[in-house]
């Protein structure tokens, strides 16, 4: 494993950076950190709209952000080869976190999803296993040759499978699709045979109205009949989705203008500030200001894929890739739903979205894919 | 962590990595041009569709309901006003657990299962989210109070003041001013399009009286508003506007104090008394006793209210004087008799000697008089001061059923006075036709001579004898009983006798009436003015079959009703009053001081002089600031 430790740690001359030195010492990628921040600049200017120009909205956003950045920080000092070795052990206490959730947890709004730590707070396993999920995967992957045999395969899948499904019991469906697609996400880098993919397609395809008809929830059957048909019941769950599609059509190629979004000042948007914020931010910037926002996703994605190109071993690339995939699923999820393309499910705009834990979790992925690329070797080619 | 086996390729795992780095990147910019496809889609080529939408969120019209306009009476007294209702009403998006919070309210104020049930049914039909649901009308100062006070532990309630048509004087003018209640579905399907759209903001709609006969006058043009709401239903500023054309106010005829004397002057006893000006056919005064109050019906009369009003034997939702109909007795006689002088059948010097009753060649049928031994040697004057009731089955019979039937149609006697209110009765006048289509039956001569006396078939309203009456005293000038505005001019001609003469002559022996050896005597002592009148009682002959009463109240149903005609000041009238008492008995001494004290009322000012006031002038008054509602009087005076 530590074949390459006599290589010399490579000096600063990672692309383009400000300040090369400063920034490789710091373990910090100032592309990646000036995309973030302009994201998070433009998240915090649509949220003081969102919020009804609310400040206090705001100041409690920038609390998070900061304590994000720091995990970031603190994340990218850590080498990879930590995190490596540190992955089952996460992984495992994870895996435990959640079967006490489900026996102990906190129930809001309807779900189990919260820890009380007694004098600290509480929290959600769930968002550990954001990061610990793929990165499992993605050291199981790098124990072994690839593109995997089978049982690999089997083996992988149980190992995104199980969390995945322990979330989906709190019932949490949205985190746990997302939890389960970031370690797909490793497979499939990892070089899952094309035959595989396309048997999994077929199979999810199939058992997609199985699931509908005998494994979903009302409230979870409900999303998608809504989504099928939002003016079946235009007053009741239709509502949001016919309110976040008037704002955004009503918005655009120019956008009402900032703080003249008639659809979200006058409360007609439910849930503005939260997973519908691009709804806002679309009827007040229109079509160029959510061109604008995914340019600055794609720069923030295809530095990431640029990481994890660079990345020198399997755990590193692999891991890598997925942190930089389930941000743009989250993205994707995210706009989809809100422009009413996808069932709506409770996934917020990445750093856009005014939300808890999430934002933290994002970041501190970041980290780790700072982490990955400022702890590179020279290697000669 | 040594693992010695296998030997990864690293150049073959990098190489497959790569591949697949470049499908992922394939993958994001496929799925980035999804989602930009779908933003095209929505903000540049369905954006119309959508900006629509957006403005139908945030942008209402709404309707402006135009104020009702106020009733006075001919002195400016306000009979019918518009005031301030609060009602309670529950955004329901706001009230968290609805059930507890009834149950709090329950506690506070009165709430019986009807506003519940009222409040479930509006609760469920279709509405914007955040508009609040009434649940209570009618408020009481108190239970604002209380309200209030625990506002902060009732989230979602909300108290809102909207105007509703007020009576101040409340069961005084109930059956002449009418009421309004709420508009409901079939009044706005007899609508035209046109008049549903000036009665989009209306809550209230005239129901009866002067209410619904001037409802297009009273209610105004709707205005309307253009308002951004939020999704709360709050209006945050207003767009546009138009301002709704308030209803105009309406000034009766009537006048507060003639009213008030009449009604006070029936007191308890059931009937009726209409007084009208026959100088211009104002209707003076408008009472039917009992009444009702008005204002229980504005917003939707409780079960227990209406079913006490059903219920009661005294029937007080009945308008007596527009569509009570009863025999007219005696009080038809002075019509009857000029009707026999004109005609020729009979003239001042003709005599007749009365035994106390009447009887028809070939017939032993006696047909009495009131009076059992008869008044002797009696003429035409005689006849009418005495009431002589053999003198007019002679003369009715002479003058036979077809004449009598056309004489007294001219006195609008069979037919709607053409009063400005609606559902008059026409009572009955009744011809030998008028028999056979209603009745199937020929006529037969003992038809004739009961309906010689105002009995028989010959019905009438209190309202068309107070207006036969003033066509009397006006010597024949065609009248229409009017209470509110300027009226289309008279379709019926004048009544022109042969002898002109005979309407002062008649008038004399009506004023013989009120004078020693009269009928109604007892009516004129002490008057200041000389009073033509004729007494009557109308005999009753059943009641009511549905109706159970006990035996004393079954003997005082079934006394005769008694009945009056008179006006005032006999040789130049300015009032003409018809009074009707249920089961009163006797004309002269039950009705006969009613109509003196309305009379009194109308003639006499403040110091109880004479002082007849002018006729009415249809232009505006102001409405007297705190002066007493008799003292409004003083402004006729010049």
């Amino acid at each position: 494993m530590s074949q390459r430790e006599f290589i010399r740690q490579m000096p600063g001359q990672t692309g383009a950076s400000l300040s090369p030195g400063l920034a490789l010492r710091l373990h910090l990628d100032p592309p990646l950190l000036v995309g973030l921040l302009l994201l998070m600049f433009g998240g915090l200017s649509v949220l003081y709209s969102a919020g009804g120009e609310s400040m206090d909205l705001v100041v409690r956003q920038c609390i998070r952000f900061g304590a994000g950045l720091t995990v970031l920080f603190l994340l990218a000092q850590i080498p990879p080869r930590s995190y490596r070795f540190w992955a089952p052990v996460i992984y495992s206490i994870g895996l435990v976190l959640l079967v006490l959730v489900l026996v102990i947890g906190t129930e809001a709004k309807g779900a189990q999803r919260w820890l009380s730590i007694p004098g600290a707070g509480r929290f959600q396993p769930a968002e550990v296993m954001k990061l610990a999920v793929p990165a499992m995967v993605a050291w199981y992957f790098s124990e072994r040759t690839l593109p995997p045999k089978l049982t690999d395969v089997i083996a992988a899948l149980l190992l995104l499978g199980v969390p995945a499904m322990l979330i989906g019991l709190q019932p949490d469906l949205g985190t746990a699709i997302l939890i389960a697609a970031s370690g797909l996400v490793v497979l499939f880098m990892a070089g899952l045979s094309w035959r595989l993919i396309a048997v999994a397609v077929i199979i999810v395809v199939t058992a997609a109205p199985l699931m509908y008809f005998f494994v979903m929830h009302d409230y979870q059957r409900n999303r998608v009949d809504t989504f099928l048909n939002p003016e079946a019941d235009p007053r009741g769950t239709g509502w949001n989705i016919i309110q976040s599609k008037t704002a955004i059509g009503s918005g655009g190629v120019n956008g009402k203008g900032w703080l003249d979004g008639t659809q979200s000042r006058l409360d007609f948007l439910p849930e503005s500030s939260t997973d519908f914020i691009l709804a806002v931010l679309s009827e007040e910037f229109g079509l160029v200001g959510v061109v604008i926002l995914l340019m600055m996703y794609l720069v923030i994605v295809g530095r990431g894929f640029f990481i994890s190109w660079q990345a020198q071993d399997t755990f590193a690339r692999l891991l890598a890739a997925s942190l930089v995939m389930t941000f743009f699923i989250y993205v994707f999820v995210n706009i989809g739903m809100v422009s009413g393309l996808l069932p709506v499910v409770g996934v917020p705009l990445p750093l856009i979205s005014y939300g808890g834990t999430s934002v933290v979790t994002l970041l501190a992925s970041f980290g780790m894919l700072m982490s990955i690329h400022t702890h590179r070797r020279l290697m000669s080619y | 962590m040594r693992r010695p086996l296998t030997l990864k390729d690293h150049h073959h795992e990098q190489r497959i990595f790569s591949v697949r780095l470049v499908v992922g990147v394939i993958l994001v910019l496929l799925l980035t041009s999804v989602l930009v496809g779908r933003m095209i889609w929505l903000q540049v080529i369905e954006h119309n569709r959508y900006t629509t939408l957006s403005d139908n969120n945030r942008v209402q019209t709404q309707a402006v309901a135009p104020p009702r306009g106020l009733i006075t009476d001919r002195h400016g007294e306000i009979l019918a006003d518009n005031r301030p209702d609060f009602s309670l009403e529950v955004i329901i998006e706001q009230a968290g657990d609805l059930d507890q919070l009834l149950l709090e309210l329950g506690k506070l104020i009165e709430l019986d299962e009807g506003d519940r049930e009222r409040f479930e049914k509006r609760r469920r039909t279709a509405r914007r989210p955040w508009e609040p649901v009434p649940l209570r009308g009618r408020l009481t100062e108190e239970e604002i109070a209380r309200l209030v006070v625990n506002q902060h532990r009732l989230a979602g309630i909300r108290i809102s003041a909207d105007p509703i048509r007020h009576y101040p004087h409340g069961i005084l003018f109930s059956h002449v001013l009418g009421y309004v209640n709420r508009i409901n579905v079939q009044d706005l399907d007899a609508m035209t399009l046109d008049q549903q759209r000036n009665y989009a903001g209306t809550h209230f709609y005239g129901r009866s009286g002067i209410e619904r006969f001037y409802e297009d006058t009273l209610h105004g043009e709707v205005g309307y508003r253009q308002v951004e709401t939020n999704a709360r239903g709050r209006i945050l500023r207003v767009l546009e506007e138009q301002a709704p054309v308030p209803g105009q106010p309406l000034r009766l005829r009537l006048s507060m104090r003639v009213q008030q004397a009449a009604y006070d002057a029936l007191g308890e006893r059931r009937g009726a008394v209409v007084a009208i000006d026959p100088r211009d056919g104002s209707v003076l005064a408008f009472v039917s006793r009992p009444g009702f109050n008005p204002n229980l019906f504005v917003t939707g009369i409780s079960y227990k209210d209406y079913s006490a009003y059903r219920n009661d034997h005294d029937n007080p939702l009945f308008n007596r004087a527009l569509q009570g109909r009863y025999p007219p007795g005696s009080t038809i006689k002075p019509m009857y008799g000029l009707a026999g002088l004109d005609a020729g059948v009979t003239n001042w010097e003709r005599t007749i000697f009365d035994p106390g009753y009447y009887q028809l060649e070939n017939d032993p049928h006696r047909y009495r008089d009131w009076k059992r031994w008869g008044h002797g040697r009696v003429d035409l004057r005689d006849a009418v001061v005495q009431s002589c009731d053999t003198y007019f089955y002679d003369m009715g019979f002479k003058l036979g059923i077809e004449r009598m039937h056309r004489y007294m149609n001219q006195f609008s006697l069979g037919q709607p006075t053409g009063i400005d209110l609606y559902n008059e009765s026409s009572g009955i006048m009744p011809s030998k036709q008028w028999k056979k289509a209603a009745r199937g039956r020929p006529w037969f001569h003992g038809d004739t001579i009961n309906a010689s006396i105002g009995q028989g078939f010959v019905l009438a309203t209190p309202l068309q004898l107070a207006n036969a009456t003033a066509i009397m005293a006006s010597h024949g000038k065609q009248i229409i009983p009017t209470l509110a505005g300027e009226r289309q001019p008279v379709e019926r001609t004048d009544i022109v006798l042969n002898d002109q003469d005979n309407w002062e002559k008649m008038t004399e022996a009506m004023v013989g009436v009120t004078e020693l050896g009269g009928t109604a005597r007892a009516m004129a002592s002490g008057a200041k003015y000389e009073i033509a009148a004729k007494s009557g009682t109308a005999q009753v002959f059943s009641v009511g079959q549905d109706e159970t009463y006990n035996e004393d109240e079954l003997a005082e149903r079934l006394l005769d009703h008694a009945l009056l005609v008179s006006f005032a000041p006999a040789e130049k009238p300015a009032i003409a009053v018809a009074v009707l008492v249920e089961n009163g008995r006797h004309g002269g001494s039950t009705a006969g001081p009613v109509a003196r004290q309305v009379m009194d009322a109308w003639l006499l000012d403040q110091q109880g002089e004479l002082n007849v006031p002018p006729v009415f002038a249809n232009t505006p008054v102001t409405p007297p600031s705190n002066a007493p509602a008799d003292g409004a009087d003083n402004e006729d005076r010049p």
